[in-house]
């Protein structure tokens, strides 16, 4: 069964991967030219062709105040669809179903059965001296949780595709890198060691690389590809660095050797030499591969590359930029909780970068205008409080927001596609208003989603949001209180930025008569998708609230695959009663402020803008992030680039390697040509020289031999 | 005074000398380079049958006949190549050959 749930996505990614192989084939068979027909209406200045200077696409291609002009998605080629496109989505789509289904069986036989769950071994891989790896793929609660959001998300987000990317020639292609995304994600929660997380890890990088460039027309979706590549390769440096701390202290990278062997390790107190620092070596190894969860789930320092992997489509923002792929850092701190909970150094940074996360980034998604920014902005912050739940050792339930976070979050990402479809490709919430009498079934599931995720109770959010932040106030952690506030005050924030996106897109007078007439819901098949998600956003949290935070559940239903702080569970339960409502309160007050601002009293907001232009400009620039990594990372290697381009390799290798001497080759014999003046005499005369020469030499020479 | 080994020789070399300068000096005509090639092959003869005469060898003096066959067929060759070069040219001067310049 297992097998089939990983392997069903890869073979639809196959097959999707051919019928664009040969759809492209067919529609360009000699393959030697390009076809790009740009008529058609565009809506936005950007078209442009693939052969353009390819000298745009660097990194921080953001200016900080022109991001808003060109905030649109859809990128209209006026080209044939390729043959084969509907066959394409319909097998990866009934796949994904398929799986999805299989999924939630297998969650029900490992949690609640307690049977299935165990390691099926498929194939030896590296066998190399004290390295052992093998393909295996390991069920248990942890993963079977993590298979029914992937294949849940991404069969519904599959579905939506159908309906979204109705207007593309591409679209073989993009089922084909959903369903390989889809198929790395669940190799990647299935490794039964290391090695092969980190290959899940890598394919679902190189799947969100590529749906983020699936526009590849467009250079900003090129500049966001390889950013969003670029800052998770710094994040997975850390991660390589970690696994090779692991191999070192333990000699294996199964989880279960590991496990096994880690509290001997932590009991040596064994120090690793690191950069001339010795550290404790369980606590450097933890905070190495956190470095790489950090990358993957775009923590505070290493998030920039989130925001601008809105240049993908909107539904590759929910599938991978939401619900799965940046969980992937919170899914491996929970995978490796054995070790994490070795070494409480390493998770009071955890703690700390998740609070900072969750704070900053909902201060930066306060003054967005883009609509798809705004959520995901809101993703990084969650991301943020999954990881205090991590740092204060109360890894189920960061699991449980995770969970919940897939469903309301992707949610949220379709519904924003579904406002986006009707307005049109327009993106700029400042455009909208009015839209709910034109879109009611898109408001509606919007709604939830957002209640969801500002935690209004009942709803999913609510439960696992609040487990969270009492988790961070009954830590036992050196930034547990820091924790405690700024999530706190992240979730008024969160419910000011949530509604102000309802407010501004919903409500209020139309800001384009243009755009909202012709606005209109979006097809059967975004609509059902987006329908299931809201109903999961409400139901993913109550009937699940006791199996990942209650202490007695906790322990049935996760057993051995997770390895909690012994105390959090019990000590989360004697919070102080009106400590435990200061979240609630806060979401009411942000709910409060946002209806002030943005329905009673709308010149509020642009007055406060004027007046603190400092403090405006610096959140609506995300903290000058880009610029300050421009100056100390871009361009200095830039620089540096170009100095060993210019100076190392033009001057000095070519210019005393090949250059060098093809050019002395080159003077040498243009004086030699200058010989051959092809008057006979002189040929005569060299021929008499050296015949004198000849004879001179054997005069002298001869007798001696 | 007794014509000597040493007087025949002074003649050759006398000869061959002015065949070398011929090819030299000579900046106008190919054929005279042709002439002055016969003049050096002529002092070598000299040298072949002074030595034979005075070393009592014979094959020396085969040989200067041999060089001499070999001569004519050179001149001959040669005179053949100029006619031709010179139609096609229209000129035969050493100036203007000059078509194995770099």
């Amino acid at each position: 069964m297992i097998q089939a749930i990983v392997f069903l996505p890869l073979l639809g990614a196959i097959l999707a991967g051919l019928i664009a192989l040969f759809g492209a084939h067919a529609r360009n068979p000699s393959g030697d030219t390009v076809e790009h027909h740009d008529e058609g209406h565009h809506h936005h200045a950007l078209t442009t062709h693939v052969n353009e200077d390819a000298s745009v696409i660097h990194v921080s291609h953001d200016e900080p105040l022109a991001h808003d002009d060109h905030g649109h998605d859809d990128h209209h080629v006026a080209e044939p669809p390729a043959a084969g496109s509907r066959a394409a989505e319909l097998i990866t789509t009934a796949f994904l179903f398929v799986a999805a289904a299989l999924s939630w069986a297998v969650l029900v036989n490992v949690g609640f059965m307690h049977h299935e769950a165990g390691v099926t071994e498929i194939l030896p891989w590296i066998n190399s001296g004290d390295l052992q790896v093998s393909w295996a793929l390991r069920v248990d609660t942890l993963t079977a949780v993590m298979l029914v959001v992937v294949t849940t998300v991404s069969s519904l987000v599959h579905l939506y595709s159908i309906g979204y990317m109705d207007e593309d020639p591409h679209r073989p292609r993009f089922f084909g890198y959903l369903s390989l995304f889809t198929f790395a994600m669940l190799m990647l929660v299935t490794a039964n060691n290391l090695v092969q997380l980190f290959f899940g890890w890598e394919g679902v990088g190189l799947a969100s690389y590529l749906l983020i460039g699936f526009w590849y027309q467009k250079p900003s979706a090129n500049a966001a590809a390889i950013k969003a590549f670029v800052v998770n390769r710094v994040g997975d440096f850390g991660f390589a660095l970690g696994i090779f701390a692991v191999f070192m202290l333990v000699g294996s990278t199964d989880f279960e050797t590991i496990f096994a062997a880690a509290p001997g390790v932590a009991l040596a107190h064994k120090t690793i030499n690191f950069l001339g620092w010795h550290a404790d070596a369980m606590t450097l190894a933890c905070l190495l591969l956190f470095m790489g969860a950090m990358g993957k789930s775009a923590q505070f320092l290493l998030h920039t590359w989130l925001p601008d992997a809105m240049e993908g489509p909107t539904p590759v923002s929910a599938l991978i930029h939401a619900a799965t792929m940046v969980t992937a850092g919170v899914f491996m701190v929970a995978r490796l909780s054995p070790l994490f909970e070795l070494a409480p150094n390493a998770q009071a940074v955890v703690m700390f970068f998740g609070a900072t996360t969750a704070f900053f980034a909902a201060t930066i998604g306060l003054v967005q205008n883009d609509i798809k920014r705004i959520v995901a902005y809101s993703t990084c912050s969650q991301l943020g409080y999954m990881f205090v739940a991590m740092g204060a050792g109360a890894y189920s339930v960061g699991m449980f927001h995770l969970f919940t976070h897939a469903f309301f979050k992707a949610l949220l990402f379709l519904g924003s596609g579904s406002v986006i479809y009707a307005m049109h490709h327009e993106q700029d919430i400042r455009n909208m208003g009015g839209l709910w009498r034109k879109i009611p079934y898109t408001f509606a599931v919007m709604c939830v989603g957002t209640m969801a995720l500002t935690g209004v109770p009942g709803f999913a959010g609510f439960f696992s949001k609040d487990a969270i932040i009492e988790s961070a106030y009954a830590a036992h952690n050196p930034f547990a209180t820091y924790a405690y506030f700024l999530t706190v005050a992240a979730a008024g924030l969160t419910s000011f930025y949530s509604w102000r996106l309802i407010w501004k897109t919903f409500f209020g007078q139309p800001h384009d008569q243009h755009h909202y007439e012709a606005a209109h819901e979006s097809p059967i098949w975004m609509l059902i998708p987006i329908g299931v998600l809201a109903a999961g956003s409400i139901l993913a949290g109550f009937p699940f609230k006791e199996l990942f935070t209650g202490p007695h559940g906790v322990e049935e239903f996760f057993g051995e695959s997770l390895k909690m702080n012994p105390h959090i569970l019990d000590d989360m339960e004697h919070m102080p009663f009106w400590l435990g409502q200061l979240p609630l309160l806060m979401m009411l007050g942000g709910f409060a402020v946002s209806y002030v601002f943005y329905i009673t009293r709308p010149y509020i907001p642009e007055e406060l803008a004027s007046q603190q232009p400092l403090l405006y400009n610096f959140l609506l620039n995300k903290w000058y992030f880009d610029e300050l990594y421009d100056l100390i990372f871009v361009r200095p290697a830039k620089w540096l680039g170009r100095f060993l381009w210019k100076k190392g390799d033009g001057f000095i290798i070519d210019g005393f390697g090949p250059d060098g001497v093809s050019a002395r080759v080159l003077d040498v014999t243009r004086n030699v040509v200058k010989i051959q003046t092809g008057y006979l005499y002189h040929y005569a005369f060299a021929m008499l020289i050296g015949v004198a020469g000849l004879i001179t030499w054997f005069m002298f020479m001869g007798g001696q031999q | 005074m007794t014509i000597g080994l040493g007087h025949y020789l002074s003649v050759a070399a006398m000869l061959f000398t002015l065949g070398i300068l011929g090819i030299f000096l000579n900046r106008k005509n190919i054929i005279v380079i042709l002439m002055s090639v016969e003049l050096i092959l002529l002092a070598v003869n000299i040298n072949l049958v002074a030595f034979s005469t005075f070393l009592g060898d014979i094959v020396g003096q085969v040989f200067a006949l041999l060089v001499l066959t070999v001569a004519a067929a050179e001149a001959a060759i040669g005179l053949a190549v100029l006619v031709v070069y010179f139609r096609n040219r229209g000129s035969i001067a050493v100036e203007d050959v000059n078509l194995m310049k770099g």
